[in-house]
């Protein structure tokens, strides 16, 4: 028998902190996988050739992000590598004192570990969250300002906010901050293999998810001038104990290599996509496009509709065959909505967000685009909101 | 402001986008000078009714914590119950006043 069904492709456009892996990572996780297994600080051969294997991968990434082989540790995830760097610059330097200044956009894993350092420090309210504006621009003439201020440790910026795209002035709040000798935790993690990443920092966060390498690695480094104290145990490992997946660090920095070889291709190829998404779906009514229509990542676009549940048009696409991502309060257990969206002052309930992956073709948004329309109208008519 | 007629929807525990929806059906037949209030509980309703409210070019008037139904004299009370803006499910309730752009 023959069977003349076949079920649509999917089409996953959700490639944002967790994109698809890429080619060359799966490969070269097999290989780590056979070569690699063992523990690379004991003193035998297979020991050898793991710590052969996690020593290149170290030098791979310290390359592609422009640091020194010493300045780079390897986390167990982005979020790991977040909240360490926080934490112990925070106590590292709270002799200066408690003040952490950051963007009101920074990721949660930043504001989380900004929250618990100045807790723990007894001044919950030295935490200065910066504004931004209506495209998620943070004030950069109020941060440079707030990080100048005494008695603050430490402050974060992240180069591009991975949920609307829009990038942020690092530059200018990184010569603030050193002028005020104040080290800056920047959050590169929705940038790297997307993005330019400026040599503006002083701790620089990588996430390998986002760029196609496996789950189970993030990436922290760490300029040698930096002071900062650990708020975990001692271990051999002094950023993160227990060292890393010597495989999963392997795949990480072949798959970044990879894509930082075809970065400026795809990086052209990729805005050409959302400029089109950005025009179509502009023509749907109600509908706000939001982020930086031109100083933005090549490859995340987002948009909300209004009179439109998040979280039934995020499975509406599903049954069509298509992933996205939602900062919608409706698709979250918290009934939060994405902090994101309510500090640019923008819709937050039907919220969709794409991010483009180098495997997506201009043919996967096509279709996209051609079912999109009707599912907000199908999620519209089942709230009866015609003619509001 | 006492001198003019304010509509209130009454959109508590309802989730988002709901809260939104009846303060736009309530707005649909009134007149541009009008103002209506929407009480919610849902967090998102205080970001979304000021977004809904710009793009159909209308005005926030006033975003505030409805204090809560506590009864005159109540001190000594414990905090639980007379913790303002309450609901019987914990959450707060916020009233958002906008007057209707032409």
């Amino acid at each position: 028998m023959t069977d003349t069904t076949t079920p649509p492709r999917r089409v996953y456009l959700d490639n944002g902190g967790r994109a698809a892996l890429h080619p060359l990572a799966r490969t070269a996780l097999a290989q780590a996988i056979d070569d690699g297994w063992a523990d690379p600080r004991r003193l035998y051969a297979e020991a050898r050739r793991a710590a052969v294997l996690l020593d290149g991968a170290r030098e791979a990434i310290a390359a592609g992000l422009g640091a020194r082989t010493e300045e780079v540790h390897l986390a167990p995830s982005h979020v790991a590598a977040l909240h360490a760097a926080v934490g112990a610059v925070a106590l590292g330097r709270r002799r200066t004192g408690p003040g952490i200044v950051v963007s009101a956009v920074e990721r949660a894993a930043v504001l989380h570990a900004a929250e618990l350092a100045v807790a723990t420090a007894g001044s919950p309210d030295a935490l200065v969250k910066v504004p931004v504006d209506t495209l998620g621009r943070v004030d950069e003439a109020a941060m440079t300002e707030a990080v100048a201020s005494p008695g603050t440790a430490l402050a974060a910026l992240q180069v591009a906010n991975g949920e609307v795209g829009t990038v942020q002035p690092v530059a200018a709040v990184h010569a603030a901050a050193r002028r005020a000798g104040v080290p800056l935790v920047v959050d590169a993690g929705a940038v790297v293999g997307h993005g330019e990443v400026p040599d503006a920092w002083d701790l620089l966060a990588a996430d390998p998810a986002d760029w196609g390498g496996p789950a189970g690695v993030g990436v922290l480094a760490v300029r040698n001038r930096v002071r900062w104290r650990r708020t975990w145990p001692e271990d051999a490992e002094p950023w993160f104990p227990g060292g890393v997946s010597v495989p999963a660090a392997f795949a990480a920095a072949v798959a970044l290599q990879s894509v930082l070889a075809d970065r400026a291709a795809q990086d052209t190829r990729r805005r050409a996509i959302v400029d089109k998404v950005r025009a179509v779906v502009g023509q749907i009514p109600d509908v706000e496009v939001v982020g930086d229509p031109d100083d933005r990542l090549p490859h995340v676009v987002t948009f909300s509709f209004l009179f439109v549940d998040g979280e039934a048009l995020v499975t509406e696409l599903d049954r069509a065959g298509f992933a996205v991502g939602s900062g919608s309060a409706c698709t979250s257990s918290t009934l939060e909505p994405s902090h994101v969206l309510a500090a640019m002052g923008v819709l937050t309930h039907g919220n969709v967000r794409i991010a483009l992956d180098r495997a997506t073709t201009q043919d996967d948004v096509d279709r996209f685009l051609a079912v999109l329309p009707g599912a907000v109208a199908r999620v519209r008519a089942s709230l009866g909101v015609s003619g509001l | 402001m006492s001198d003019e007629p304010v509509t209130l929807v009454d959109a508590r525990t309802l989730r988002c986008p709901l809260p939104v929806i009846r303060l736009a059906a309530a707005a649909r037949d009134r007149a541009p000078g009008d103002v209506l209030t929407v009480w919610s509980t849902d967090p998102a309703a205080r970001h979304d009714v000021p977004a809904w409210a710009r793009m159909r070019g209308h005005a926030v008037v006033e975003s505030t914590v409805v204090e809560g139904t506590v009864v005159e004299g109540a001190e000594g009370q414990d905090a639980d119950a007379t913790d303002s803006g309450s609901t019987p499910d914990g959450g707060t309730t916020w009233a958002i006043t906008v007057r209707l752009g032409g």
